[in-house]
Protein backbone atom coordinates (compact mmCIF):
# COMPACT_ATOMS: atom_id res chain seq x y z
CA UNK A 1 0.00 0.00 0.00
CA UNK A 2 1.25 3.16 -1.15
CA UNK A 3 0.60 6.61 -2.59
CA UNK A 4 2.03 5.06 -6.09
CA UNK A 5 -1.09 2.34 -6.86
CA UNK A 6 -3.34 5.65 -7.39
CA UNK A 7 -0.98 5.99 -10.53
CA UNK A 8 -3.33 3.25 -12.02
CA UNK A 9 -5.81 4.70 -13.75
CA UNK A 10 -8.66 3.00 -12.33
CA UNK A 11 -7.90 2.98 -8.55
CA UNK A 12 -7.60 6.64 -9.26
CA UNK A 13 -10.51 6.79 -10.83
CA UNK A 14 -12.55 4.70 -8.34
CA UNK A 15 -10.86 6.48 -5.13
CA UNK A 16 -11.62 10.29 -6.73
CA UNK A 17 -15.24 9.00 -7.55
CA UNK A 18 -15.57 8.27 -3.85
CA UNK A 19 -14.21 11.16 -2.70
CA UNK A 20 -15.66 13.69 -5.16
CA UNK A 21 -19.44 14.66 -3.70
CA UNK A 22 -17.59 14.95 -0.54
CA UNK A 23 -15.56 17.38 -1.88
CA UNK A 24 -17.90 19.09 -3.64
CA UNK A 25 -20.19 19.43 -1.16
CA UNK A 26 -17.65 20.61 1.45
CA UNK A 27 -15.67 22.86 -1.11
CA UNK A 28 -19.60 24.72 -1.99
CA UNK A 29 -20.47 24.87 1.83
CA UNK A 30 -16.96 26.63 2.55
CA UNK A 31 -17.39 29.02 -0.68
CA UNK A 32 -20.53 30.00 -0.46
CA UNK A 33 -20.33 30.29 3.39
CA UNK A 34 -16.52 32.03 3.22
CA UNK A 35 -18.52 34.36 0.83
CA UNK A 36 -21.71 35.55 2.29
CA UNK A 37 -20.22 36.09 5.51
CA UNK A 38 -17.31 37.93 3.80
CA UNK A 39 -20.07 40.01 2.13
CA UNK A 40 -23.07 40.26 4.77
CA UNK A 41 -21.75 39.26 8.21
CA UNK A 42 -18.61 41.82 8.38
CA UNK A 43 -18.16 45.04 8.67
CA UNK A 44 -16.99 47.51 6.30
CA UNK A 45 -13.20 48.71 6.87
CA UNK A 46 -12.70 51.93 9.01
CA UNK A 47 -10.73 53.05 5.54
CA UNK A 48 -11.71 51.26 2.54
CA UNK A 49 -15.24 50.99 3.07
CA UNK A 50 -17.01 48.22 1.39
CA UNK A 51 -14.49 47.93 -1.14
CA UNK A 52 -12.53 45.27 1.05
CA UNK A 53 -15.14 42.49 0.81
CA UNK A 54 -13.07 41.74 -2.55
CA UNK A 55 -10.88 40.51 -0.28
CA UNK A 56 -12.96 36.98 0.08
CA UNK A 57 -12.59 36.47 -3.58
CA UNK A 58 -8.96 37.97 -4.32
CA UNK A 59 -6.80 36.52 -1.47
CA UNK A 60 -8.15 32.46 -2.40
CA UNK A 61 -8.36 32.74 -6.07
CA UNK A 62 -4.84 34.71 -5.92
CA UNK A 63 -3.65 31.78 -3.65
CA UNK A 64 -4.79 29.19 -5.78
CA UNK A 65 -3.52 30.43 -9.12
CA UNK A 66 0.54 30.13 -7.76
CA UNK A 67 -0.77 27.00 -5.65
CA UNK A 68 -2.16 25.43 -9.14
CA UNK A 69 1.14 25.64 -10.65
CA UNK A 70 3.27 24.52 -8.08
CA UNK A 71 0.97 21.48 -8.24
CA UNK A 72 1.55 21.36 -12.04
CA UNK A 73 5.21 21.47 -11.57
CA UNK A 74 5.18 18.20 -9.14
CA UNK A 75 2.89 16.68 -11.13
CA UNK A 76 5.53 17.33 -14.22
CA UNK A 77 8.05 16.31 -12.34
CA UNK A 78 6.15 12.69 -11.29
CA UNK A 79 5.78 12.14 -14.81
CA UNK A 80 9.17 13.19 -15.85
CA UNK A 81 10.55 10.55 -13.58
CA UNK A 82 8.18 7.90 -12.60
CA UNK A 83 6.38 8.40 -15.91
CA UNK A 84 2.33 8.03 -14.29
CA UNK A 85 0.09 8.80 -17.01
CA UNK A 86 -2.67 9.97 -14.40
CA UNK A 87 0.30 12.80 -13.12
CA UNK A 88 0.49 13.95 -16.70
CA UNK A 89 -3.31 14.57 -16.88
CA UNK A 90 -3.31 15.84 -13.49
CA UNK A 91 -1.03 18.18 -14.61
CA UNK A 92 -3.13 19.02 -17.75
CA UNK A 93 -6.21 19.22 -16.19
CA UNK A 94 -5.01 21.63 -13.34
CA UNK A 95 -4.10 24.74 -16.07
CA UNK A 96 -7.10 25.68 -16.98
CA UNK A 97 -8.10 25.93 -13.36
CA UNK A 98 -5.14 27.76 -12.66
CA UNK A 99 -5.48 30.17 -15.64
CA UNK A 100 -8.90 31.04 -14.34
CA UNK A 101 -8.06 31.42 -11.18
CA UNK A 102 -5.41 34.11 -11.74
CA UNK A 103 -7.83 35.53 -14.35
CA UNK A 104 -9.95 36.07 -11.27
CA UNK A 105 -7.68 37.22 -9.13
CA UNK A 106 -5.92 40.14 -11.83
CA UNK A 107 -9.70 41.11 -12.67
CA UNK A 108 -10.96 41.58 -8.78
CA UNK A 109 -7.82 43.50 -7.93
CA UNK A 110 -8.34 45.84 -10.89
CA UNK A 111 -11.99 46.24 -9.68
CA UNK A 112 -10.71 46.81 -5.76
CA UNK A 113 -7.47 49.15 -7.15
CA UNK A 114 -9.86 51.67 -9.33
CA UNK A 115 -11.60 53.05 -6.14
CA UNK A 116 -8.74 52.53 -3.36
CA UNK A 117 -4.98 53.13 -5.70
CA UNK A 118 -7.27 55.15 -8.34
CA UNK A 119 -6.41 53.25 -11.53
CA UNK A 120 -7.36 49.94 -12.64
CA UNK A 121 -3.54 49.00 -12.95
CA UNK A 122 -0.28 49.46 -11.75
CA UNK A 123 3.49 47.69 -12.61
CA UNK A 124 3.48 46.35 -9.60
CA UNK A 125 5.98 44.03 -8.99
CA UNK A 126 2.92 41.42 -7.60
CA UNK A 127 0.62 42.64 -10.28
CA UNK A 128 3.09 42.41 -13.19
CA UNK A 129 4.36 39.02 -11.85
CA UNK A 130 0.77 37.58 -12.04
CA UNK A 131 0.62 38.71 -15.61
CA UNK A 132 3.59 36.61 -16.44
CA UNK A 133 1.83 34.02 -14.89
CA UNK A 134 -0.81 34.21 -16.72
CA UNK A 135 1.15 34.13 -19.69
CA UNK A 136 2.60 31.38 -18.91
CA UNK A 137 -0.50 29.38 -18.15
CA UNK A 138 -1.28 30.58 -21.56
CA UNK A 139 2.13 29.27 -23.03
CA UNK A 140 1.47 26.04 -21.27
CA UNK A 141 -2.14 25.06 -22.18
CA UNK A 142 -1.14 26.05 -25.82
CA UNK A 143 1.64 23.70 -26.46
CA UNK A 144 -0.61 20.92 -25.40
CA UNK A 145 -2.77 21.44 -27.42
CA UNK A 146 -0.41 21.91 -30.41
CA UNK A 147 1.20 18.50 -29.95
CA UNK A 148 -0.51 15.83 -31.31
CA UNK A 149 0.97 12.62 -29.81
CA UNK A 150 -0.18 12.75 -26.59
CA UNK A 151 3.01 11.26 -24.79
CA UNK A 152 4.99 13.86 -26.54
CA UNK A 153 2.96 16.55 -25.23
CA UNK A 154 3.00 15.24 -22.16
CA UNK A 155 7.06 15.47 -21.87
CA UNK A 156 7.29 18.57 -23.50
CA UNK A 157 4.99 20.47 -21.09
CA UNK A 158 6.66 18.87 -18.06
CA UNK A 159 9.85 20.23 -19.15
CA UNK A 160 8.37 23.73 -20.13
CA UNK A 161 6.91 23.92 -16.47
CA UNK A 162 9.57 23.17 -14.88
CA UNK A 163 11.66 25.58 -16.84
CA UNK A 164 9.25 28.08 -16.37
CA UNK A 165 9.32 27.55 -13.20
CA UNK A 166 12.42 29.17 -12.68
CA UNK A 167 11.96 31.84 -15.13
CA UNK A 168 8.38 32.61 -13.21
CA UNK A 169 10.58 33.13 -9.93
CA UNK A 170 13.72 34.75 -11.67
CA UNK A 171 10.88 37.31 -12.76
CA UNK A 172 9.45 37.67 -9.61
CA UNK A 173 12.41 39.34 -8.10
CA UNK A 174 13.54 40.83 -11.63
CA UNK A 175 10.45 42.73 -11.37
CA UNK A 176 11.11 43.61 -7.76
CA UNK A 177 14.24 45.02 -8.49
CA UNK A 178 12.58 47.09 -11.52
CA UNK A 179 9.52 48.67 -9.81
CA UNK A 180 9.01 49.07 -5.78
CA UNK A 181 5.06 48.17 -5.82
CA UNK A 182 1.54 49.67 -4.89
CA UNK A 183 0.46 46.47 -3.80
CA UNK A 184 0.53 46.08 0.21
CA UNK A 185 2.56 43.27 2.25
CA UNK A 186 0.30 40.36 3.15
CA UNK A 187 -1.56 40.53 5.84
CA UNK A 188 -1.29 37.04 7.47
CA UNK A 189 2.42 36.26 7.04
CA UNK A 190 2.28 32.49 7.38
CA UNK A 191 6.18 32.59 8.18
CA UNK A 192 5.76 34.42 11.16
CA UNK A 193 1.89 34.17 12.25
CA UNK A 194 1.47 37.74 12.96
CA UNK A 195 -1.76 38.68 11.57
CA UNK A 196 -2.56 42.01 10.64
CA UNK A 197 -5.87 41.18 10.21
CA UNK A 198 -9.05 41.13 12.65
CA UNK A 199 -10.58 37.90 13.61
CA UNK A 200 -13.48 39.20 12.67
CA UNK A 201 -12.20 39.06 8.91
CA UNK A 202 -9.83 36.58 9.29
CA UNK A 203 -12.11 33.78 9.79
CA UNK A 204 -14.26 34.07 6.73
CA UNK A 205 -11.08 34.63 4.58
CA UNK A 206 -10.33 31.63 6.09
CA UNK A 207 -13.10 29.65 5.55
CA UNK A 208 -13.35 31.61 1.66
CA UNK A 209 -9.10 30.19 1.39
CA UNK A 210 -10.36 26.41 2.32
CA UNK A 211 -13.17 26.59 0.17
CA UNK A 212 -11.38 27.46 -2.79
CA UNK A 213 -8.61 25.20 -2.39
CA UNK A 214 -11.42 22.11 -1.74
CA UNK A 215 -12.54 23.56 -5.24
CA UNK A 216 -9.82 23.79 -7.02
CA UNK A 217 -9.15 19.87 -5.60
CA UNK A 218 -12.71 19.16 -6.65
CA UNK A 219 -12.15 20.68 -10.30
CA UNK A 220 -8.62 18.76 -10.88
CA UNK A 221 -9.82 15.69 -9.52
CA UNK A 222 -12.95 15.42 -11.95
CA UNK A 223 -10.81 16.90 -14.70
CA UNK A 224 -8.75 14.24 -14.24
CA UNK A 225 -11.22 12.13 -14.23
CA UNK A 226 -12.31 13.69 -17.96
CA UNK A 227 -9.08 13.05 -19.22
CA UNK A 228 -8.55 9.77 -18.65
CA UNK A 229 -11.83 8.82 -19.97
CA UNK A 230 -10.60 10.67 -23.28
CA UNK A 231 -7.69 8.94 -23.39
CA UNK A 232 -9.88 5.85 -23.22
CA UNK A 233 -11.84 6.75 -25.53
CA UNK A 234 -8.84 7.81 -28.18
CA UNK A 235 -7.38 4.68 -27.71
CA UNK A 236 -10.59 2.10 -28.06
CA UNK A 237 -11.12 4.16 -31.15
CA UNK A 238 -7.37 3.68 -32.18
CA UNK A 239 -8.14 0.09 -32.12
CA UNK A 240 -10.88 0.23 -33.83
CA UNK A 241 -9.61 2.00 -36.93
CA UNK A 242 -6.80 -0.75 -37.33
CA UNK A 243 -9.36 -3.37 -37.05
CA UNK A 244 -10.85 -1.75 -40.10
CA UNK B 1 31.78 20.78 -33.34
CA UNK B 2 33.95 23.57 -35.46
CA UNK B 3 32.82 21.66 -38.66
CA UNK B 4 29.27 22.07 -37.32
CA UNK B 5 29.32 25.83 -36.49
CA UNK B 6 31.22 26.89 -39.77
CA UNK B 7 28.08 24.96 -41.45
CA UNK B 8 25.48 27.10 -39.51
CA UNK B 9 27.71 29.99 -40.56
CA UNK B 10 27.94 29.35 -43.97
CA UNK B 11 23.91 28.40 -44.21
CA UNK B 12 23.12 31.73 -42.46
CA UNK B 13 25.39 33.69 -44.95
CA UNK B 14 24.45 32.68 -48.27
CA UNK B 15 21.40 33.34 -50.60
CA UNK B 16 18.11 32.35 -48.25
CA UNK B 17 19.81 32.19 -45.06
CA UNK B 18 18.11 35.25 -43.47
CA UNK B 19 21.79 36.82 -42.44
CA UNK B 20 20.57 40.46 -42.06
CA UNK B 21 16.96 39.83 -41.76
CA UNK B 22 16.81 40.32 -38.40
CA UNK B 23 19.15 43.72 -38.54
CA UNK B 24 16.60 45.08 -40.88
CA UNK B 25 13.82 44.22 -38.48
CA UNK B 26 15.48 46.00 -35.78
CA UNK B 27 16.13 49.09 -38.22
CA UNK B 28 12.37 48.89 -39.22
CA UNK B 29 11.36 49.27 -35.49
CA UNK B 30 13.26 51.44 -34.43
CA UNK B 31 12.72 53.48 -37.38
CA UNK B 32 8.72 52.80 -36.36
CA UNK B 33 8.72 54.08 -33.14
CA UNK B 34 8.96 58.03 -33.81
CA UNK B 35 6.40 57.80 -36.47
CA UNK B 36 4.35 56.51 -33.54
CA UNK B 37 5.22 58.37 -30.34
CA UNK B 38 6.12 61.68 -31.77
CA UNK B 39 9.78 62.77 -32.94
CA UNK B 40 10.76 65.02 -29.83
CA UNK B 41 14.38 64.53 -29.18
CA UNK B 42 13.70 64.71 -25.18
CA UNK B 43 10.91 61.85 -24.95
CA UNK B 44 12.90 59.57 -27.43
CA UNK B 45 15.74 60.17 -25.69
CA UNK B 46 14.13 59.17 -22.71
CA UNK B 47 12.72 55.53 -24.26
CA UNK B 48 15.42 55.17 -26.46
CA UNK B 49 17.17 52.04 -24.48
CA UNK B 50 14.10 50.70 -23.75
CA UNK B 51 12.83 50.50 -27.66
CA UNK B 52 16.34 49.48 -28.80
CA UNK B 53 16.59 46.40 -25.95
CA UNK B 54 13.06 45.69 -27.31
CA UNK B 55 13.94 46.00 -30.79
CA UNK B 56 16.98 43.64 -30.34
CA UNK B 57 14.78 40.96 -27.98
CA UNK B 58 12.04 41.00 -31.07
CA UNK B 59 14.64 40.82 -33.78
CA UNK B 60 16.18 37.56 -31.89
CA UNK B 61 12.57 36.32 -31.77
CA UNK B 62 11.87 36.61 -35.73
CA UNK B 63 14.94 34.49 -36.30
CA UNK B 64 14.64 31.54 -33.68
CA UNK B 65 11.99 29.69 -35.46
CA UNK B 66 14.44 29.00 -38.21
CA UNK B 67 16.90 28.31 -36.24
CA UNK B 68 15.72 24.28 -35.65
CA UNK B 69 12.96 24.18 -38.12
CA UNK B 70 15.40 24.12 -41.34
CA UNK B 71 17.28 21.11 -39.93
CA UNK B 72 14.37 19.32 -38.96
CA UNK B 73 12.74 19.13 -42.12
CA UNK B 74 15.70 17.80 -43.97
CA UNK B 75 16.51 15.91 -41.40
CA UNK B 76 19.94 17.18 -40.21
CA UNK B 77 18.35 17.17 -36.63
CA UNK B 78 17.91 13.55 -36.89
CA UNK B 79 21.97 13.08 -38.03
CA UNK B 80 22.63 14.90 -35.33
CA UNK B 81 20.91 13.22 -32.59
CA UNK B 82 22.51 10.08 -33.67
CA UNK B 83 26.10 11.59 -34.00
CA UNK B 84 28.66 11.15 -31.42
CA UNK B 85 28.65 14.75 -30.49
CA UNK B 86 26.64 14.93 -27.59
CA UNK B 87 23.33 16.61 -28.33
CA UNK B 88 23.88 19.15 -25.31
CA UNK B 89 27.34 20.43 -27.26
CA UNK B 90 25.07 20.35 -30.72
CA UNK B 91 22.36 22.82 -29.14
CA UNK B 92 25.21 25.11 -27.47
CA UNK B 93 27.18 25.16 -30.84
CA UNK B 94 23.50 26.35 -32.54
CA UNK B 95 22.89 28.71 -30.21
CA UNK B 96 26.51 30.36 -30.61
CA UNK B 97 25.46 30.02 -34.40
CA UNK B 98 22.31 32.10 -33.45
CA UNK B 99 24.21 34.59 -31.79
CA UNK B 100 26.88 34.80 -34.13
CA UNK B 101 24.64 35.46 -36.82
CA UNK B 102 21.60 37.55 -35.49
CA UNK B 103 22.72 38.89 -32.00
CA UNK B 104 26.50 40.12 -32.43
CA UNK B 105 24.89 42.47 -35.72
CA UNK B 106 22.59 43.40 -33.20
CA UNK B 107 24.99 45.01 -30.68
CA UNK B 108 27.10 46.71 -33.18
CA UNK B 109 24.28 48.31 -35.52
CA UNK B 110 22.59 49.41 -31.82
CA UNK B 111 24.74 52.71 -31.05
CA UNK B 112 23.83 52.92 -35.17
CA UNK B 113 20.29 53.41 -34.47
CA UNK B 114 20.89 55.00 -31.00
CA UNK B 115 21.73 57.83 -33.20
CA UNK B 116 17.99 57.78 -34.88
CA UNK B 117 16.70 57.50 -31.21
CA UNK B 118 18.56 60.49 -30.32
CA UNK B 119 20.35 58.40 -27.63
CA UNK B 120 22.02 60.54 -24.81
CA UNK B 121 25.81 60.41 -25.18
CA UNK B 122 26.31 58.61 -22.29
CA UNK B 123 24.65 56.04 -22.99
CA UNK B 124 26.43 54.40 -26.08
CA UNK B 125 28.69 52.42 -24.42
CA UNK B 126 26.54 50.82 -21.83
CA UNK B 127 23.71 49.96 -24.36
CA UNK B 128 26.03 48.15 -26.35
CA UNK B 129 27.67 46.29 -22.85
CA UNK B 130 24.00 45.58 -21.67
CA UNK B 131 23.66 44.14 -25.32
CA UNK B 132 26.58 42.44 -25.57
CA UNK B 133 25.97 40.72 -22.51
CA UNK B 134 22.11 40.17 -22.49
CA UNK B 135 21.88 38.98 -26.18
CA UNK B 136 23.77 35.45 -25.51
CA UNK B 137 20.30 34.40 -22.68
CA UNK B 138 18.23 35.51 -25.44
CA UNK B 139 19.95 32.66 -28.05
CA UNK B 140 20.42 30.73 -25.57
CA UNK B 141 16.68 30.67 -24.39
CA UNK B 142 15.28 30.93 -27.75
CA UNK B 143 17.19 27.86 -28.74
CA UNK B 144 14.95 26.17 -25.82
CA UNK B 145 11.62 27.54 -27.30
CA UNK B 146 12.83 26.52 -30.68
CA UNK B 147 13.20 22.93 -29.65
CA UNK B 148 9.97 22.60 -28.05
CA UNK B 149 8.24 23.46 -31.23
CA UNK B 150 10.42 22.09 -33.15
CA UNK B 151 7.81 19.19 -34.07
CA UNK B 152 4.87 21.54 -34.77
CA UNK B 153 3.51 22.84 -37.52
CA UNK B 154 3.15 26.37 -38.22
CA UNK B 155 5.18 26.97 -34.69
CA UNK B 156 6.01 29.97 -35.06
CA UNK B 157 3.32 32.05 -33.20
CA UNK B 158 3.68 29.62 -30.45
CA UNK B 159 7.16 29.73 -29.79
CA UNK B 160 6.94 33.32 -29.60
CA UNK B 161 4.44 32.91 -26.63
CA UNK B 162 6.18 30.52 -24.96
CA UNK B 163 9.76 32.22 -25.48
CA UNK B 164 8.66 35.88 -24.83
CA UNK B 165 7.49 34.94 -21.13
CA UNK B 166 10.91 33.58 -20.60
CA UNK B 167 13.18 36.59 -21.82
CA UNK B 168 11.39 38.78 -19.13
CA UNK B 169 14.17 38.82 -16.78
CA UNK B 170 16.81 39.30 -19.11
CA UNK B 171 15.21 42.36 -20.53
CA UNK B 172 14.51 44.27 -17.44
CA UNK B 173 18.07 44.05 -16.17
CA UNK B 174 19.07 44.76 -19.95
CA UNK B 175 17.21 48.04 -20.36
CA UNK B 176 17.41 48.90 -16.44
CA UNK B 177 21.25 48.69 -17.24
CA UNK B 178 21.24 50.72 -20.84
CA UNK B 179 18.72 52.93 -18.90
CA UNK B 180 20.88 53.89 -16.13
CA UNK B 181 23.09 54.60 -18.08
CA UNK B 182 22.07 56.98 -20.14
CA UNK B 183 20.98 58.45 -17.24
CA UNK B 184 24.57 58.86 -15.81
CA UNK B 185 23.61 56.25 -12.75
CA UNK B 186 25.92 53.11 -11.38
CA UNK B 187 24.83 50.86 -13.92
CA UNK B 188 26.92 47.93 -11.98
CA UNK B 189 23.53 45.98 -10.15
CA UNK B 190 21.92 45.55 -13.41
CA UNK B 191 24.86 44.25 -15.12
CA UNK B 192 25.93 41.97 -12.45
CA UNK B 193 22.39 40.65 -12.69
CA UNK B 194 22.37 40.32 -16.43
CA UNK B 195 25.54 38.55 -16.72
CA UNK B 196 24.33 35.90 -13.71
CA UNK B 197 21.38 35.29 -15.99
CA UNK B 198 23.71 34.95 -18.89
CA UNK B 199 25.98 32.63 -17.47
CA UNK B 200 23.54 30.67 -15.63
CA UNK B 201 21.29 29.85 -18.72
CA UNK B 202 24.17 29.26 -21.01
CA UNK B 203 25.34 27.03 -18.44
CA UNK B 204 21.77 24.84 -18.11
CA UNK B 205 19.51 25.64 -20.97
CA UNK B 206 21.56 23.44 -23.29
CA UNK B 207 20.43 20.90 -21.28
CA UNK B 208 16.68 21.38 -21.03
CA UNK B 209 16.78 22.14 -24.69
CA UNK B 210 18.59 18.81 -25.59
CA UNK B 211 16.26 16.83 -23.09
CA UNK B 212 13.07 18.23 -25.02
CA UNK B 213 14.47 17.36 -28.73
CA UNK B 214 15.38 13.61 -27.48
CA UNK B 215 11.82 14.10 -26.43
CA UNK B 216 10.53 15.76 -30.10
CA UNK B 217 12.08 13.54 -31.99
CA UNK B 218 11.77 10.14 -30.47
Amino acid sequence: MSIWQYANPVKFLTLSEKVQPILWVVATVCVVTGLLWGFFGTPDDFRQGSTVKIIYLHVPTALMAINAWFMMLVASLIWLIRRHHVSALAAKAAAPVGLVMTLIALVTGAIWGQPMWGTWWAWDPRLTSFLILFIFYLGYIALWEAVEDPDTAADLTSVLCLVGSVFAVLSRYAVQFWNQGLHQGTSIPVATGERTVSDVFWYPLLTSMIGFGLLFLALVLYRTGTEIRLRRAQALRNRMERRL
Amino acid sequence: MIALLRRDLQLSFRAGGGFGLGLAFFLIVTTLVPFSVGPEAALLGVIAPGVLWLGALLACLLSLDRLLALDYEDGTLDLLLTAPLPLEAAVSIKALAHWLTTGLPLVLAAPVLGVLMSLPPTGYLWLVISLALGTPALSVIGTFGAALTVGIKRGGLLLSLLVLPLYVPTLIFGAEAARRGAAGLDTSTPLLMLAGITLGTIALMPFASAAVLRMGLR
